[in-house]
């Protein structure tokens, strides 16, 4: 770096110029944005969406969706797809009561994390989340495959009074979630918002959103937990992830 | 002349008081909030009410240090030297009270709209836009003020910018440029926003912010602090100019690759993280530099550390920063990071520099300032009870985390001789309990501390006003 030699170096000059080492710092901690960061927005090597499956075919691991299929076409395993407005409603939920804070959504490839939780995550099935809820600590356990590991009746119990069905919990209860409705308006504009930054919502998708018109939070919550983890249907001895 | 008319010194005042009032208020919500893990009854209290659950708190306590006390210290400090260093009034005290203002709505907005759950949901900028625009307009006229007042000094008596306010002005420039990328997004109510990234992008620019956040807010704007403080307080110049030179450009370079390693084995590409982990390890020597460069600035003067608790303070915070910037690349490393991710060493780390090093170079640059703006001492006693105080709950603190963190990282990956797995998660949890219950008592302490500094400062200036104010009328 920029050294203190006798005649005038660099650094004397930023020294005795404030908007010098003003730009001279800006330049600096611009360096690693430009070679760590962009490449993650430019290299199409960042989100992988296809697969070489076993029989040698590739598969894309994006829903790929044909004319006039609503999301309720969608099954499990058909790839990733952008929530339903319900889920959505759920997800936002999520977010307000701090669920990231202790439960984190990135299953990491080790022996232990496969066993106790599932596959381990891929880049691709965060897509449509914005923002995404990796998190960073996990307090509870993992949640990036939990749907369809309990029932929707398991949860509810579960969400209203952890300690009922695992005493040793030191999740909050949240009762309070059977008692609010969702606002089907809000969650159209919700969707609208998502697909000014890319989520690909049809509008066959945000009429449908009238449809959790009466659903609670807890319903709209069991929901969105419900569709954790189960977009990508993994084969066995396939490379998802280098 | 005396200094209050020869330097703009109502806004630093201000922001000292506030900054202690926040530490209070954050620590304290802190302290609940681990009391929370500890018992979990207490996220409710019988009632069906959200507000004081744990992810709603959560938030507003990060909020509250980082931001409220933290922000308020570095702005106490950065108007405070940048005047005395330069040797000139601010460029614009109008404006530095505007900011002062800003900054303590922004805070108060905070309090609001966390319990009542108005999230962005990314870790450490959870405000909503609104309050985001603020942040942005009051952190403008911060920085904008801060390299004006540099501008206009008279050249001739000083010639060179200081050292300190290099590293305040390193950590404006960054943070300026991170918080604006971060929480970039598209509102879809005033309460309401949606970040305009998503999945592994997202990730990372959340801990390319999350981790300059504490790189730069935390360290850059703190090692401002301690290449003033600890020098005037030891009454002798830095130890090494050079290693001062070097320190800083490190830091500024360095620092920004680091946020990947929070993202380690995760779907971010593998170069990211191996990227952020082999800098992380590489910036141990400047950070190492940095804490050598303060701790030697008292050679010669070693036996002033057993009266002077001001000193004490940011000795102290120097040994934490030290061993933080030790602990963290370890942590960084692809192995350990497998083991200790997603636990509470992570925690433990956070508050080994959050409590170790942040807040007791801010507790000795505070005080110190107090006691030049009034020309007094502080009640001896006090601090000493304050520092006391403070260093067993950090300690407790730590040692806590450690032990629960690395705890939970083996009992996850534990295999029993049947080759399944030895403990559920719940388990775990269960396993974690003593420690949480040690990790609030540490945080009583501290809060302790706090209110200790605030009523030492508060008493001492009202004493430093009454005796002002006497003299006045005595000589009308
Ligand atoms: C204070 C930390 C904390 C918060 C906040 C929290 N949880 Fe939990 N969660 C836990 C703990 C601990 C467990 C493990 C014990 C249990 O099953 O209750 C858990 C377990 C779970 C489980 C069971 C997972 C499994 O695989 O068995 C689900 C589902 C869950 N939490 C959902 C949520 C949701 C949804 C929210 C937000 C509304 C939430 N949690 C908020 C701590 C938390």
């Amino acid at each position: 770096m920029a050294g203190n030699n006798k005649k005038e170096s660099i650094q004397v000059k930023l020294e005795k110029n404030i908007f010098a080492l003003y730009f001279g710092t800006a330049l600096a901690v611009s360096i690693a944005g430009i070679v760590e960061i962009v490449p993650l927005f430019t290299n199409s090597e960042t989100i992988k969406s296809e697969v070489t499956q076993a029989d040698g075919t590739v598969k894309s691991l994006i829903w790929q969706r044909q004319e006039g299929q609503s999301l309720d076409d969608w099954k499990p395993g058909d790839g990733v797809r952008p929530y339903k407005p319900l889920e959505l409603a759920g997800r936002d939920i999520y977010q307000r009561e701090g669920c990231y804070l202790c439960h984190s959504q990135m299953v990491r490839p080790f022996r232990d994390e496969l066993e106790r939780y599932g596959h381990y995550s891929l880049a691709v099935e965060s897509i449509y989340d914005h923002p995404m809820q990796w998190g960073s600590k996990r307090t509870g356990p993992d949640l990036a495959r939990l749907g369809g590991k309990y029932s929707d009746e398991w949860h509810i119990l579960h969400l209203r009074h952890p300690q009922a069905l695992v005493p040793e919990s030191v999740m909050p209860k949240y009762r309070f979630l059977d008692d609010a409705k969702v606002d089907p308006e809000s969650i159209k504009e919700r969707m609208i918002a998502m697909t000014h930054i890319g989520v690909p919502y049809t509008e066959q998708d945000i009429e449908s959103a009238a449809k959790t018109e009466g659903k609670t939070e807890m319903q709209a919550m069991v929901a969105y937990l419900q569709s954790l983890g189960n977009h990508i249907e993994f084969e066995k001895g396939v490379v998802y992830r280098e | 002349m005396s200094i209050h008319e020869k330097y703009d010194l109502g806004v630093v005042k201000w922001f000292t008081i506030m900054s202690v009032v926040y530490l209070i208020a954050g620590t304290t919500i802190g302290t609940y909030l681990a009391s929370e893990l500890a018992w979990p009854y207490l996220n409710d209290l019988g009632t069906d009410w959200p507000y004081f659950q744990f992810g709603r708190l959560r938030p507003l306590h990060t909020n509250a240090v980082i931001f409220g006390f933290g922000g308020s210290a570095l702005m106490a400090t950065a108007y405070y030297i940048v005047q005395r260093t330069n040797q000139t009034k601010l460029w614009s005290n109008k404006m530095a009270w505007a900011q002062f203002w800003t900054w303590n709505i922004i805070i108060i907005s905070a309090v609001i709209t966390f319990p009542l759950g108005f999230t962005q949901s990314k870790e450490y900028a959870e405000l909503e836009w609104p309050i985001d625009i603020l942040i942005t307009l009051s952190w403008a006229m911060y920085l904008y003020n801060f390299v004006m007042t540099i501008h206009i000094r008279d050249r001739k008596k000083v010639p060179h910018v200081y050292v300190a306010n290099w590293f305040f002005l390193g950590m404006m420039v960054m943070v300026t440029y991170l918080h604006v990328v971060n929480n970039l997004s598209i509102p879809v109510d005033w309460f309401k926003s949606y970040s305009i990234f998503s999945g592994v992008q997202d990730a990372m620019i959340q801990w390319w912010w999350g981790h300059n956040a504490v790189g730069f807010f935390l360290t850059a704007g703190f090692l401002g602090m301690m290449y003033y403080f600890v020098p005037k307080q030891a009454e002798r110049p830095v130890y090494s100019y050079r290693l001062s030179v070097i320190h800083f450009w490190a830091l500024m370079f360095g620092y920004v690759w680091l946020g990947a390693h929070h993202l380690q084995y995760t779907a971010l590409p593998d170069w990211a993280g191996s990227l952020g982990a082999t800098i992380s390890l590489a910036m141990i020597i400047p950070s190492w530099g940095g804490a050598i460069n303060g701790i030697m600035t008292l050679s010669g003067a070693w036996e002033r550390l057993r009266e002077d608790y001001i000193l004490r303070f940011l000795i102290m915070s120097l040994a934490f920063y030290a061993m933080s910037t030790f602990e963290g690349p370890v942590m960084s490393s692809k192995t350990v990071n497998a083991l200790s991710h997603y636990t509470d060493w992570t925690i433990g780390h956070v508050h080994s520099g959050a409590l170790g090093w942040v807040l007791m170079v801010s507790a000795g640059s505070l005080y110190h300032i107090v006691q030049k703006l009034y020309n007094v001492q502080l009640n001896q006693s006090l601090l000493g009870l304050h520092f006391w105080s403070h260093t067993i709950g950090t300690v407790l603190y730590i040692v806590a985390m450690w032990v629960s963190g690395i705890m939970q990282g083996l009992m996850w990956r534990a295999y029993d001789e049947y080759g399944t797995l030895a403990y559920t998660f719940a388990e775990s949890v269960s396993a974690m309990h003593p420690y949480y219950a040690m990790r609030a008592a540490g945080g009583a302490l501290v809060v302790l501390g706090a209110i200790v500094m605030l009523v030492n400062i508060v008493t001492t200036i009202r004493k430093a006003d009454a005796t002002v104010k006497e003299s006045k009328t005595a000589t009308a």
